[in-house]
């Protein structure tokens, strides 16, 4: 009897550890699910084909807000200044093409990312001993003197006017911008793509898993020998270069560039989307840059003086509603029909 | 021998405040030392100043010889200090699992891999497991640490303090805000500890440190008030005095 009773228990123990550690192990497996946005992207193509030009702006913003979700939603890391990254990159990549005539496209983007990437280290080394407040503080200035310092060298930045009529070589030597900016949506989407990877990689990897640490609790990574700084200035540079990538393609996308993609109001803009989609879960960028984007297009056409208020009243009810975000919300419906299954 | 952990003339102000004061202490390899006083003697600060959370104003913290004094946290972690904490610090969005994981990896240096998966070193997942299950955690696993109740939480803690594979390991009340009817595993587990951890615990609760300690040292305004074996302890009547008097107080 006695025998049995501990033979049953050892055999549910070995479950309970195989169950576990097939969690981990199977984690970062792609679950079809994953296809979708990726599929409604391309169906968007045949569906939309007069609205790519849209659809390209749309992809960038997605990048930029998965940039964000890296540091904010992984990290823990708070910033209303992301967009002097993007700002960057789009800089680079206009400048390199007036002042250096680098005009092909594809390492165009890597060197803004580059350069947004270096920036993103010497200030990321320095802001990143601070938390809360400060840093948002510190993230808020940074921002806003990079775009006054575009401003007193309008000579070279264009200032607020600009620096219109970039021109860009044909993508991969061959595909011609057309007017409906169908190159211009396949290009943002490879790119997007791409990245994507990386960036699900990186949130998969120990790495990764460091991240979310750091944001769970700060004062046990440092207990367990974590050396916290060194790790949030990784992923904060990672992170400012993929900002800057998407600036890049912002700058090559529209063939023009001006000193308000350092605005306060684009910063403001992609942390609202990632978090009206749910931050530190990939998608959220996907999902909340596409529902934000569409409302501010429809609402923009419907009433061009009021549109803001219904972004706002969005807003409240996400805040209200959704307080993880529209995938949050997602998540919650799923687990009531799924009773008490789901964990 | 060079002690495990030793501390010479520690001090430690807060403006006027002295919290620290000349603090000496000392633990041999294997070491079982209580620090006991009463609330506000600065027990936990002593922690926090041995574990680097804290700089001294003056004096110093060698750890086997090393004189570690000018180290961050992490540095110390990873040469074998190891705390718990007074009140829980853990992942508590995290599945139990992960968070040995992450302490597993982190000792290990495998966090600075951003490109395979997490889960892909079954060695890490194995031993975070085994580790479970010699403090029968394995069953909650896969909960989020915030689902468990405290006194669980408390043995996670714990283990996760172990997982670093410390040579020096200070508990700071282990047993704190753990149900009467529990705190029997916390102490089954501390009592089990690997004989060649020198272990500093920090106690309220006198049963547990007389059955523990070998050695112990009274904290009183910030300075060893005095210190020995437990029964030199007990029969100190300085001692009853100061601190245990006042149990009866607290009734």
């Amino acid at each position: 009897m006695a025998a049995s009773e501990s033979m049953t228990r050892s055999v549910a123990g070995e479950a309970a550890r195989s169950r576990a550690a097939e969690f981990l192990l199977r984690r970062h497996y792609l679950r079809w699910p994953e296809a979708l946005p990726w599929l409604i992207a391309v169906g968007c193509f045949f569906v939309f084909p007069d609205r790519m030009t849209f659809g390209s702006q749309l992809l960038i913003m997605i990048m930029f807000a998965l940039s964000l979700d890296l540091i904010l939603g992984y990290a823990g890391i708070v910033t209303l200044g992301h967009a002097a990254f993007f700002g960057l990159g789009a800089y680079t990549v206009a400048l390199a093409s007036i002042k250096l005539g680098w005009t092909e496209p594809i390492s165009g983007v890597f060197f803004g990312g580059a350069v947004a990437g270096l920036v993103g280290i010497v200030v990321g080394w320095f802001i990143l001993r601070y938390r809360g407040l400060t840093l948002l503080m510190l993230t808020i200035a940074f921002a806003a003197m990079l775009q006054e310092g575009g401003n007193i060298r309008s000579d070279f930045t264009g200032g607020y006017d600009g620096l219109p009529g970039l021109t860009f070589d044909p993508l991969l030597g061959h595909f011609q911008y057309d007017l409906y900016g169908h190159t211009n949506y396949w290009y943002a989407l490879a790119a997007l793509a791409v990245v994507f990877f990386v960036v699900r990689r990186i949130v998969y990897s120990p790495f990764g898993q460091a991240l979310t640490g750091i944001r769970e609790n700060v004062r046990r990574m440092h207990s367990i020998g974590s050396p916290v700084h060194r790790r949030l200035v990784t992923v904060y540079a990672i992170s400012a270069a993929i900002a800057g990538m998407a600036g890049a393609l912002f700058t090559q996308t529209n063939a023009y560039v001006t000193l308000t993609v350092f605005d306060f109001d684009a910063s403001a803009k992609v942390m609202v989307i990632l978090i009206l989609g749910g931050t530190g879960r990939l998608y959220g960028a996907f999902l909340g840059a596409a529902v934000y984007m569409i409302f501010e297009d429809k609402l923009s056409k419907m009433s061009p003086t009021f549109w803001q208020f219904g972004i706002g009243l969005l807003l409240v009810l996400a805040v209200m509603f959704a307080r993880r975000g529209l995938l949050g919300v997602g998540d919650t419906i799923r687990r009531k029909l799924a009773g008490r299954r789901a964990p | 021998m060079t002690a495990a952990l030793e501390v010479k003339d520690l001090n430690r102000s807060f403006g006027a405040l002295r919290v620290t004061r000349d603090v000496d202490l000392s633990l041999e390899k294997g070491a079982r030392h209580a620090l006991i006083g009463p609330n506000g003697a600065g027990k936990t600060t002593l922690v926090n100043l041995i574990t680097g959370v804290l700089k001294p104003s003056s004096g110093s913290v060698l750890l086997n010889g090393d004189d570690i004094t000018g180290w961050s946290q992490a540095e110390r972690a990873r040469r074998g200090l190891a705390r718990t904490f007074q009140i829980n610090q853990l992942f508590r969005g995290l599945t139990v699992l992960e968070n040995l994981c992450m302490t597993i990896g982190e000792r290990d240096g495998n966090c600075n891999n951003m490109w395979r998966s997490a889960g892909a070193k079954r060695a890490v997942i194995d031993e975070a497991l085994d580790r479970l299950e010699a403090l029968r955690l394995v069953d909650d696993a896969l909960k989020l640490v915030r689902e468990l109740p405290y006194g669980r939480q408390r043995l996670v803690e714990i283990a996760m303090a172990l997982a670093q594979k410390p040579r020096v390991l200070l508990l700071d009340e282990p047993a704190a805000g753990v149900p009467s009817s529990e705190t029997h595993l916390i102490l089954d587990v501390v009592a089990a500890l690997d004989p060649d951890i020198a272990v500093l615990i920090i106690e309220h609760d006198m049963d547990v440190v007389f059955r523990f300690a070998r050695e112990i040292s009274v904290l009183v305004q910030g300075a060893v008030f005095t210190k020995g074996t437990p029964d030199e302890i007990r029969r100190n009547e300085k001692v009853r005095e100061v601190y245990l008097g006042q149990e009866h107080h607290h009734g």
